[in-house]
């Protein structure tokens, strides 16, 4: 039995993924829940417009973090400012008497949820009125992330275990000594992952918007571009993490490692802004996090195009910088093994 | 590489040296590949026959000396263990992709498929998934799928391994077919009766050509002195088993009263090695 047992650990020991696994998931996890999962939202950015807007904004109590107080701004300004993300809440103030109106942003849910539950508790000071997700419906926040995610999904998994196979099958080198040329290769196996995704990706957002009434309410040109930056980024990790894996176990581990991350802290299921400072930094390395931000922002909120600059700039810059590594890894994986020097001239010496 | 197409010619390797780190898995070898000829690449494990057959086919660069070999167009490449053909492919799709790689199409696409899945026994497989098939059967497909757009260097890593004898036959069968055809076949093997079967053949060991030539001059050059008995007549490191009789190697001429046998491209490939291994020690 000894035996046995000193063996499963040799093994273990030599799977350094695994030992990485083993030693890393329990960290990761414990940082990401402990820090990063959290529903309630305790700082909503606020706006106060409108003739009273320093009086209303005097009274003002968290969740709401006035951040800007301008009493010659309309409802409007404030409206564009929520469109935008500028801000989560803008209340609008009028010279009648009564409570003043407070716009939310139900596009950002729990944001909108705390700042809803917040205005109701006012004593009739705030009149809340949700905008984008009227009804602060999960589903209608859910499935422009999902349409990310399952990009993201397909992308990523899919393709390094379509890569690898050919890779631990053998054929990887016979399509290279055939008469191809190497981009002939690598478009040839990218493009129906590319296609796939893409067609899951309509797939979703049709089925999403009929079934749960999600609206679609900006241009679909601009989450068309969105969604193409992200599956260069997503099929370029794809491809990296196929040349680094030996087989298709070893693919699905290493692609579902940068999937768990991505999922919990790209803000699909907890708010980027309920989270720890450096736990949400890392969220923002993440592809998925700005997919979301295009996605949920052309579907729900009809973004205008400057506020989703930032977003689709560091997709392009993402998907540039990965796609463009993924396709000269694969590029020298199809070349001819070059003679390699020796490590270190000592060793060198004492090879003859 | 060189490309030319003045038929007929050699291609091959001139004095090629690989190297992987420290390791040299190749030491000037020199190989040549002439048209109609079956050329048999044999060794033991990490004698370095795979790696001679990649340089060839261009997936190696050598450290130093030269590689000639026609276009990948007019090369067919078989590697070990039937790893070129695509599994959750069917036969036919197999045909039809490579097909593709080399516009092979309409009927001459028609007449290649009948006649080589005929040749290799697999014309009733055609629907069946490659994966699906029996080891011998897709070393058979494999072949095919290298020899489809007549190559013409043809070369082929241990096609034969781990095939039945029957499959080996109609395997056999296959690449004489190919060579006679005027194919310059390059084949490496472990069956050394298939080696004594080719043209000419190499003997590589630790990444050196300890013997080349045609099989008949290679056993006339055996080194040493090769005897047969019921017992090793010498050390047991220089003794091996052949059925009930063992053999044993000395590297002298024959001792008197001793009986030199007539050694076949088994004793001779192992009397080599012994031969290399004595020369380094």
């Amino acid at each position: 039995m000894w035996a046995m047992i000193l063996k499963e650990f040799l093994e273990l020991r030599r799977d350094r993924r695994t030992m990485v696994m083993i030693i890393a998931l329990p960290l990761v996890l414990l940082v990401v829940f402990g820090y990063a999962a959290n529903f309630k939202v305790t700082d909503v950015p606020t706006y106060v417009v409108g003739p009273k807007a320093e009086q209303v904004a005097a009274q003002l109590r968290a969740p709401f973090d006035v951040q800007r107080i301008d009493p010659d701004d309309t409802e409007q300004d404030g409206k564009d400012a929520l469109r935008s993300q500028d801000a989560g809440a803008v209340v609008v103030t009028t010279d009648a008497a009564g409570p003043s109106t407070v716009l939310i942003d139900g596009s950002n849910q729990f944001a909108g949820q705390s700042a809803a539950a917040a205005a109701l508790a006012t004593n009739g000071m705030l009149k809340p009125e949700v905008l984008y997700n009227p009804d602060l419906k999960t589903s209608w926040v859910m499935v422009p992330a999902l349409v990310g995610m399952i990009m993201a999904f397909i992308g990523t998994i899919i393709t390094a275990i379509g890569l690898v196979r050919e890779r631990q099958a053998g054929t990887l080198e016979q399509l290279a000594v055939m008469p191809f040329k190497a981009s002939d290769v690598i478009v040839g196996k990218i493009v129906p992952y590319f296609v796939l995704a893409a067609f899951d990706m309509i797939l979703v957002t049709v089925l999403g918007c009929l079934l749960f009434g999600v609206p679609f309410t900006g241009n679909a040109l601009v989450l068309a571009l969105g969604a193409a930056l992200f599956l260069f980024t997503v099929l370029g990790l794809g491809v990296l993490i196929s040349s680094v894996s030996q087989n298709q176990g070893q693919a699905m581990q290493m692609a579902l490692m940068t999937m768990l991350p991505q999922i919990l802290l790209s803000g699909m299921i907890f708010p980027l802004s309920a989270m720890a400072a450096g736990v949400r930094w890392i969220g923002y390395l993440f592809p998925l996090t700005y997919f979301n931000m295009i996605s949920n922002g052309v579907m729900l909120r009809d973004a205008p195009l400057p506020s989703l600059a930032i977003p689709l700039g560091v997709l392009a810059g993402m998907a540039l910088l990965v796609f463009t590594a993924a396709v000269l890894r694969f590029r020298r994986d199809l070349a001819p093994a070059a003679p390699k020097a020796a490590r270190t001239p000592a060793t060198a010496g004492s090879a003859r | 590489m060189t490309h030319t197409d003045t038929a007929p010619m050699a291609w091959g390797t001139n004095k090629v040296t690989v190297t992987f780190g420290n390791t040299t898995a190749l030491r000037e070898v020199t190989l040549d590949a002439i048209p109609g000829q079956v050329t048999a690449v044999v060794g033991g494990d990490g004698a370095g026959k795979t790696t001679l057959l990649r340089t060839l086919v261009g997936r190696i660069r050598p450290q130093s000396g030269q590689v000639s070999a026609p276009a990948s167009t007019d090369c067919g490449f078989m590697p070990t263990g039937a790893s070129g053909v695509w599994q959750e492919l069917t036969v036919d799709e197999n045909i039809d992709f490579v097909a593709a790689a080399h516009h092979l199409t309409g009927r001459e696409l028609a007449r290649r498929r009948a006649e080589l899945l005929t040749a290799a026994g697999l014309e009733k497989a055609t629907d069946r998934l490659a994966g699906a098939l029996s080891g011998g059967m897709r070393q058979k497909l494999a072949f095919c799928l290298a020899i489809l757009h007549q190559p013409r260097l043809l070369i082929l890593d241990e096609p034969s391994t781990g095939v039945d004898p029957v499959s080996r036959v109609d395997l056999w069968r296959l690449i004489s077919r190919a060579a006679a055809g005027g194919a310059a076949v390059v084949m490496s093997t472990t069956y050394l009766d298939e080696a004594e079967r080719s043209s000419t053949c190499i003997v590589l060991n630790r990444g050196k050509a300890l013997a080349s030539g045609t099989p008949q001059t290679i056993l006339t050059h055996v080194p040493g002195t090769v005897t047969t008995g019921t017992a090793p007549s010498g050390p047991p490191e220089l003794s091996w088993r052949r059925g009930r009789q063992t053999r044993s190697w000395h590297a002298g001429p024959a001792r008197p009263g001793e009986q030199p046998i007539l050694a076949d491209m088994e004793d001779t490939v192992i009397a080599l090695a012994l031969a290399d291994q004595r020369q380094e020690s």
